[in-house]
């Protein structure tokens, strides 16, 4: 098995424009950050966007990386909205395709388990379906009903971020919800895992009960150690939400100018350079 | 009956009172005084109910308001995100959800204002609405009552209305809507599935809940809703919310 583990912008070099990412965590929650902050600083774009969005889709949006997003909602759990995803559909400058959470997930179990769709009660009588004018309805073979007919999401390549992994990508979540990163890894050709570290295989339960094991080596092609990956989301129990940053950047997103200002301040660099600022940012707001 | 609750501790009463009938199902409440309301059902009318801690714990005894099971609390079951889509697809759940817009036949918006290509304002998207409402039992809490909430046609379906299931197939059986609490009353639906207002509130004129309704809505049966006992507000105060959090989202 040639090795797996690589440097976060070598892992995310293999994306390439056009295709579709799936980005697990769930809003602002366990996001692979460092793999999103690596695809700002690349070239990709013309990406189609899978995700229980967060931050990393307002980063995405506001950097123009994103031409289609399939999404269930988009939050940043203490903060209702975010200002990139609320400003880049009220400019028009993504195509949106939105779906109930439930049919979001339907759709992953269909790209999983390589069928086309999946039926589902979710939808129906909603404008989910003129909104998505492809989405058929399919009638049981055994009763009366209709259901949805929610078509499969598969991706080219998943981004996850867990809080161990060992260095063939068997990964583990060590907080209280998996949220759908396995699924997105099923439903993905590639999974790139970042983690908080990387681990030797005996030492994976050392941490956690077997339970806590996501998914298996199978389904991941690429592993990157990222300390503190996922900043500013949470990813217990490593760490919180950086709630005073959080509120920093959606204050900022909410002024082009400020904005600005921003992206160059933390964005501009690598990964140690955003640690490094965000260190700074704390030290100024007299937390540190 | 008590004569001083205020306008938030009797909203929290008619949301504790969707769960009198519910037996042992999961409580899904968005929103303070909601989640007060289950916090209360659970201790007084409707002891079988299952709570969460709004993340991925359900708990015999919740944490303390606002905070996740980390900050205490029991836990009696675990529930991520993915358990939640299997439970409200089983039926066994009932929800309690905010609503941006919503029309007489209680279709919900929660997704954008204006159109869906381009919207003149992008909020959280459908999130769960539509599933919630095709699988169990839906109400709605409005902490602001208006003819912007309550408008003639909602601009995005979320959840879904009482005119859609009309229209719609067998697969909708499960669909029901239960009451819509506001800060001025509560409001149920008639034997057409339109909304009418069924209680206002005390000191609350009937007039102004029709003002403030954007759709011509039947107030010839309202009688004024129910104030919480002496023991509800002793719970709602003492126990469930000491630090009134409910005052942030209805003033007193």
């Amino acid at each position: 098995m040639p090795g797996k583990v690589s440097s976060i912008d070598a892992a995310v070099a293999t994306v390439e424009s056009g295709m579709t990412i799936g980005i697990g965590g769930w809003g602002s929650r366990r996001k692979p950050m460092a793999l999103v902050r690596a695809l700002l600083r690349s070239d990709v774009t013309d990406l189609t966007v899978v995700a229980f969005g967060g931050p990393d889709v307002g980063l995405l949006a506001a950097a123009g990386k994103i031409r289609r997003l399939v999404y269930g909602f988009v939050s940043l759990d203490s903060i209702p909205l975010d200002p990139l995803f609320t400003r880049a559909r009220e400019q028009g400058a993504l195509e949106a395709e939105e779906y109930d959470e439930g049919m979001f997930v339907a759709g992953l179990r269909a790209a999983a388990a390589r069928l086309d769709f999946l039926p589902i009660r979710a939808g129906l009588g909603s404008d989910v379906l003129p909104a998505n004018p492809g989405l058929r309805t399919v009638a049981s073979p055994y009763s009366g009903d209709e259901y949805v007919a929610m078509r499969a999401l598969p991706l080219d390549v998943a981004l996850v971020h867990v809080n161990r992994a060992d260095a063939t990508g068997n990964a583990q979540f060590l907080g209280p919800d998996p949220y759908f990163d396995d699924l997105f890894a099923m439903a993905a050709q590639r999974t790139i895992v970042s983690t908080e570290r990387i681990v030797p295989t005996n030492d994976l339960l050392k941490e956690g009960t077997f339970h806590t094991l996501l998914f298996s080596r199978m389904f991941a092609s690429t592993v990157v150690e990222a300390p503190s990956g996922a900043h500013f989301t949470s990813c217990e129990p490593d760490y919180g939400r950086d709630e005073a940053f959080q509120r920093h950047y959606a204050a900022a997103a909410r002024d082009p100018e400020t904005w600005r200002a921003f992206a160059e301040r933390f964005l501009a660099g690598g990964e140690t350079a955003y640690h490094e600022a965000v260190a700074r940012f704390h030290a100024e707001q007299g937390e540190s | 009956m008590s004569t001083d609750a205020t306008i938030a501790e009797i909203c929290i009463a008619a949301c504790a009172d969707t769960y009198t009938d519910s037996g042992e199902l999961l409580a899904h409440a968005v929103g303070t005084v909601p989640t007060i309301g289950a916090r209360l059902a659970r201790l007084t009318t409707a002891p079988d109910i299952v709570l969460t801690d709004g993340e991925a714990f359900l708990m015999s005894e919740p944490p303390p308001l606002g905070r996740s099971a980390a900050a205490g609390g029991t836990i009696e079951g675990w529930a991520p995100f993915r358990r939640i889509f299997d439970i409200l697809a089983s039926g066994r759940r009932q929800s309690m959800m905010g609503a941006s817009q919503i029309d007489q036949w209680g279709n919900q918006n929660i997704s954008l204002i204006g159109d869906w290509q381009r919207p003149t304002r992008q909020l959280i998207g459908v999130r769960g609405a539509p599933g919630n409402t095709v699988n169990h039992r839906v109400d709605y809490w409005v902490s602001r009552h208006s003819a912007r909430v309550f408008v003639e046609a909602v601009d995005m379906v979320s959840g879904v209305g009482n005119d859609r299931v009309a229209a719609g197939g067998s697969a909708l059986r499960y669909h029901r809507l239960g009451v819509v609490v506001t800060n001025l009353a509560v409001l149920d639906y008639d034997e057409r599935g339109r909304l009418r207002v069924r209680s206002v509130h005390p000191g609350v004129d009937p007039q102004t809940v029709v003002e403030a309704t954007g759709f011509p809505i039947d107030v010839s049966g309202a009688r004024v809703t129910r104030s919480p006992s002496t023991e509800e507000l002793r719970l709602i105060r003492e126990v469930l919310d000491p630090r009134s959090l409910r005052s942030r989202e209805v003033p007193d």
